[in-house]
């Protein structure tokens, strides 16, 4: 029914998608898999118009389309659920549900929810407020809104993430339903248990390449091979190291921030430790970093530092959205420089250049001192916030610490921060990339919708083990 | 590299600026045109009715004097990413404080010292008429835009009892405003003069000090921290809610200032209109600087010579006074509108 | 003075209505997400460009349609600068303020305290016969009418039509709308100008009805600063902002009775006061927002929140 041809996509210079192709059946239910960054939303938005793509062709019936908008995508039949719900949650339910609709009679499209409701078994309050409602339910509208404009494709992004075992039955045994009713569903995910109880047939994407395809029954040894590239089964991990007091603790920690929040999460870390958190971006991984720093505060359960006398000093957090959430678009090397050291009060322009040029030549940060950070690379942010964090930080928490580095700079990275690190010091950092968590950890936490579902020294595990709990099999 | 030396950045941000200039000198001469004025003889008026002389100069300084406090004021609250709406309202308490002061006039003391006990007062009620509107946005959530606006209003309620009530002139109550202060409370100013030599300096000393506060101490490191990421700043170990408001302090400080100036130096009394609105048009001082010190000084010099000039619009060519408005609008418009189109082809 | 209740209550009715008029206007640009600052530079403008235009023509009505016309050209600026060019639309509405508000004087200044025409007071008949509510509702002016069938009106729009319901969307979730093929930017244009429209109409209410003549000042300044406090006082409802405007209508008419009442206190106050009361009442219904308690539970009912999407300008892919 749909066929995706050669399909290219560059942002700047960061190639998203190269080469990809995809052919989804009518009545099938084709799963996407992949892990963080494989390109899987980005293909997922071209479909649907959203983002316009850099070459190759998409074939609807065999007819050569046009996908530029999501008016477009809208007029072909093609329907999305996306992750984050792109509804209205002040608006009512039957707002959210006849917004841009073609037809907005009140009481049809009232009886057309509810007769959709019966269907599929929903039980919605047209005249709750959407924001109300739980992530499962405004899935559930939107599903349906996408039935009532006669989407052909449906599109769902990771459509079980933060909803409940019961919706989520309700949804599989939905889709089951419109699988035969002919409807062609592309199911983007990177839980394998869903993927076997759903898919006919899944494509891999690995890097913006395809990286394998295959028909029903799946080899899951196979598909967690081309998610995950080669498996090595031995790590170059240098030897772990001492241990000594707790330097945190969090007992039975819960919040509902986030769209999966974290889950009853119990753990202590120890000075000398450097502790991998993995997991699909969004698990919960990047919530626990903040509650450890202290940005977040759990609502329920507790967060101790039992080691602190000043925990200003003590603690440093470096985010994955470096120039936004890390640092400060505007002000230029020196001053972050300035900022992060004990400045004096008069500042001129020779205050902190020492430092500053003595930061750039030991990061061997590509800028001046007075180069502002948006003008610098990815890489020399991230090596810039390393040259921030104070010479007594205890707890180093970081996500996704070698994103957008070269394999050398990512290297470099590593050795910097082992070997600053006291011994009464501990590291705790989130990557997508399982190879930096075993060969970098000793140990891992797995997060899955916000729980750590596993938690092992690295030594004591392996890639298989690890990358089944990322997909939900432990 | 010498392309981060002072010289380099000032050179480039004039160029960057002659755009701007020619937007608006260009939109304004053809609203002119159509309208049947020659704009080169409304230069010419404008020119003889504020530089031929010493003493039309001079009352062009005593425009620039409040215009530079204000804007001093407000680059404090723009840097910490703060809509400080509410500075008229702090030009009217410092106005107010400092008159209390006055009018208490205590004989035993040196006038000398009294004027400056009056001038620290003006700071310290623009200042506290500041941190109400900061406290309202911490604690209570309102934007400052709307919890200045609201505190314009209460000061002008203020100003308007005091002056109709316990402060009226012996006998009447009028809009020209209280009785006027003995002699040796004025600020002095030589003959020939239209502006009090110790407003000059105070306004001078003022802008230094912004400038080296901002520019070059640690405050003005976080303030401006502060401005462009509150969330960031917080990795950093600064409170961004406190310096919040420290700047608007700071600014309503100075605007307070500016308050108390007008009182002692220029009217001698204290005066319903006593902010001449010298507050909002510091806000698009500000903007037209696009956020930085430097050109402030030339910015305010610039609207103080339209403000002063126009005055002798309506006598020498029939020309309403509210045309150096419309000029100064026409400037921030373009401005704006040059940077906007900047952005767009960056993309 | 001896005033009847009728006759003061009629007189809060008709002087409130170039505020509703403002007030709806910039709630039905604010519903669509985008803030228009301008308001008190912008009513002043059509406030002289409607007086002068309708002095030319002779005709209050060409008046009217030319302030609704300088409405949409600010608005139109600020639509520019803002979303399309992706300035800050505070900064851009300040500017728009003093802009127009110094455009109004210099441009009105030949014809200030001229004679002009007025709108004549249209009774409906029969209905203006009737005791109290006659008075009360039916012996104004055209644009007093209009302002009553505003209300409702957009009300009706904003919340029982297709139309309303996307314009809500847009203000709430730009990005929402344009996954349904909904094109956010054009919707929040046609409500921005939509919205000047009005702003303007409530400028040429002040100078050809309620206050009627030029001059400087022309006695509307500071009203679209109330306008602007009324759509959050009214929590972006149209009937709630509607009530704002009368309440500060009944304020004004209550200074100028109290006046009589309390000969020692000067006039100026009663003439500022409803200004510090109105934005007092804002700050009290801000505030409640964030406690807790019954206190929380009665100031709801009076507060709304914003549209989600206000006054970001949504970047189109």
């Amino acid at each position: 029914m749909i066929q995706l041809v050669n399909i290219y996509k560059t942002f700047g210079k960061v190639k998203a998608l190269q080469g990809v192709n995809l052919h989804v059946r009518p009545g099938s239910i084709h799963g996407i898999i992949g892990e963080n960054g494989a390109g899987k939303s980005t293909l997922m938005k071209i479909l649907t118009g959203f983002i316009a793509r850099t070459s190759g062709s998409i074939l609807l019936d065999e007819q050569d389309v046009d996908l530029k908008t999501p008016e477009s995508a809208r007029k072909l039949g093609i329907g999305m659920l996306y992750q984050e719900p792109l509804d209205f949650p002040k608006l009512s339910v039957l707002d959210n549900f006849m917004a841009a609709a073609a037809d907005t009679n009140p009481q049809r499209q009232a009886e057309i929810i509810n007769h959709l409701s019966n269907k599929f078994g929903f039980t919605l309050d047209l005249s709750a407020r959407q924001g109300k409602l739980t992530v499962g339910e405004r899935q559930q509208v939107e599903l349906m809104r996408l039935i009532r404009d006669q989407c052909r494709i449906l599109i769902l992004d990771e459509p079980t993430t933060g909803i409940s075992g019961e919706q989520q039955k309700l949804l599989f045994s939905t889709l089951g339903r419109l699988r035969d009713e002919g409807k062609a569903i592309i199911l983007v995910s990177h839980k394998l248990a869903e993927i076997h109880s759903l898919c006919d047939r899944v494509t891999i994407l690995r890097h913006g390449k395809p990286a394998g395809e295959q028909e029903k029954p799946f080899d899951e040894e196979k598909l967690l091979q081309a998610m995950f590239a080669t498996l090595p089964t031995k790590s170059s991990r240098p030897p772990g190291r001492t241990t000594g007091k707790p330097i945190l603790t969090m007992e039975e920690v819960s919040t509902t921030v986030g769209r999966v929040g974290l889950d009853r999460i119990n753990t202590t870390i120890y000075e000398g430790e450097i502790i991998g958190l993995a997991g699909l971006d969004g698990s919960g991984q990047s919530i626990f970093l903040q509650m450890a720093y202290g940005l977040l505060s759990p609502e329920q359960g507790r967060i101790n530092l039992p080691v602190a006398d000043n925990e200003d000093v003590m603690r440093v957090f470096l985010p994955a959205d470096r120039l936004r959430k890390g640092l400060i678009a505007g002000l230029t090397v020196r001053e972050h420089q300035l900022l992060a050291g004990a400045a004096p009060f008069f500042i001129h322009t020779g205050s902190g250049r020492l430092r500053t040029e003595q930061a750039i030549a030991t990061f061997s940060i590509v800028g001046t001192p007075d180069t502002t950070t948006e003008d610098l690379s990815g890489g020399n942010q991230q090596r810039l916030l390393l040259s921030l964090i104070p010479p007594g930080a205890r707890l180093i928490l970081l996500e996704h610490p070698t994103r957008g580095l070269d394999l050398q700079s990512g290297q470099w990275t590593w050795q910097y921060l082992r070997s600053h690190l006291p011994d009464n010091g501990a590291i705790i950092f989130a990557s997508p990339e399982l190879e930096d968590i075993m060969e970098q950890a000793d140990r891992v936490l797995v997060f899955y919708n916000g729980a750590i579902i596993l938690d092992r020294p690295t030594d004591k595990t392996g890639y298989r083990e690890v990358s089944r709990a990322i997909t939900g099999r432990v | 590299m010498k392309s981060n030396s002072i010289y380099f950045r000032a050179g480039s941000a004039t160029l960057q600026s002659i755009p701007i200039l020619v937007l608006a000198a260009a939109s304004v001469s053809l609203f002119l045109f159509a309208l049947d004025f020659s704009p080169f003889a409304i230069i010419r008026a404008m020119a003889a009715g504020s530089l031929t002389s010493w003493l039309k100069f001079s009352q062009l300084l005593s425009i620039w004097v409040p215009l530079l406090l204000c804007s001093c004021g407000l680059l404090f609250t723009f840097k910490a990413g703060l809509w400080n709406i509410g500075i008229e309202g702090q030009v009217v308490m410092g106005a107010i404080a400092a008159t209390t002061i006055l009018r208490l006039n205590p004989t035993s003391l040196p006038p000398v010292f009294t004027i400056i006990v009056a001038m620290l007062a003006a700071c310290v009620g623009g200042s506290l008429w500041g941190l109400l509107v900061g406290i309202l946005k911490n604690r209570g959530g309102v934007n400052e835009i709307f919890g200045g606006l609201g505190l314009n209003f209460v000061a002008q309620g203020i100003i308007l009892y005091l002056i109709f009530g316990p402060w009226k002139r012996a006998g009447i109550a009028s809009m020209s405003g209280t009785d006027i202060f003995a002699r040796d409370l004025w600020l002095p100013m030589p003959v020939g003069w239209r502006v009090a030599p110790a407003a000059l300096v105070t306004a001078v000393c003022a802008f230094a000090l912004t400038w080296l506060l901002l520019s070059h101490t640690r405050f003005g490191l976080r303030v401006k921290a502060v401005g462009l990421n509150p969330e960031v700043s917080r990795l950093f170990h600064i409170n961004p809610d406190r310096y919040g408001l420290f700047a608007i302090m700071v600014g309503g400080a100075l605007a307070g200032l500016a308050g108390g100036l007008q009182v002692t130096g220029v009217y001698h009394r204290l005066i319903p209109a006593i902010s001449s609105g010298y507050g909002y048009l510091g806000l698009l001082v500000v903007m037209l600087a696009n956020y930085k010190s430097l050109p402030v000084p030339l910015i305010t010099l610039f609207f103080a010579w339209l403000a002063a000039g126009s005055i002798q619009l309506p006598i020498m060519l029939q020309i309403d006074s509210s045309l150096s408005g419309v000029i100064q609008g026409a400037c921030v418009l373009s401005a704006l509108l040059v940077h906007g189109l900047r952005k767009q082809r960056k993309g | 003075m001896d005033i009847s209740p009728g006759i003061f209550l009629a007189g809060i009715v008709a002087s409130a209505a170039p505020l509703v008029l403002a007030a709806l206007g910039e709630t039905l640009t604010e519903k669509a997400g985008v803030i228009n600052l301008s308001l008190d530079g912008a009513i002043l403008l059509s406030a002289m460009t409607g007086f002068v235009v309708a002095a030319r023509t002779g005709s209050p009505a060409v008046g009217f349609i030319s302030a609704a016309g300088t409405g949409m050209l600010v608005a139109l600026i600020l639509v520019v600068v803002s979303i399309y060019l992706g300035q800050s639309q505070v900064a851009v509405g300040f500017a728009l303020t003093f802009l127009c508000r110094d455009l109004a004087y210099f441009l009105g200044a030949p014809f200030a305290r001229t004679a002009g025409p007025q709108l004549s007071i249209v009774p409906v008949p029969i209905l203006s016969d009737l005791p109290v509510i006659g008075p009360l509702f039916f012996q104004h002016s055209l644009i007093v009418y209009t302002s009553f069938a505003a209300i409702p009106l957009l009300w009706f729009f904003m919340y029982r039509t297709p139309q309303g319901l996307i314009l809500r969307c847009v203000g709430e979730n730009p990005e929402g709308c344009w996954a349904r093929g909904i094109r956010p930017r054009k919707i929040q244009t046609m409500y921005t100008l939509l919205g000047g429209a009005l702003i303007g109409l409530s400028g040429a209410a002040f100078s050809l009805a309620i206050k009627p003549g030029w001059g400087r000042p022309q006695g509307c300044e500071g009203m679209g600063w109330i306008a602007l406090a009324l759509v959050i006082f009214g929590g972006w409802h149209p009937l709630r902002v509607a009530f704002g405007a009368y309440l500060f209508g009944f304020l004004q008419m209550g200074g100028i009775l109290l006046q009589d009442v309390f000969p020692a206190i000067p006039a100026p106050i009663f003439q500022v006061a409803p200004f510090p009361l109105m934005i007092f009442t804002l700050v009290l219904v801000h505030l409640g927002r964030n406690n807790t308690g019954r206190k929380r539970l009665l100031l709801r009912l009076l507060s709304g929140d914003p549209p989600d999407a206000l006054g970001k300008n949504y970047r189109q892919a």
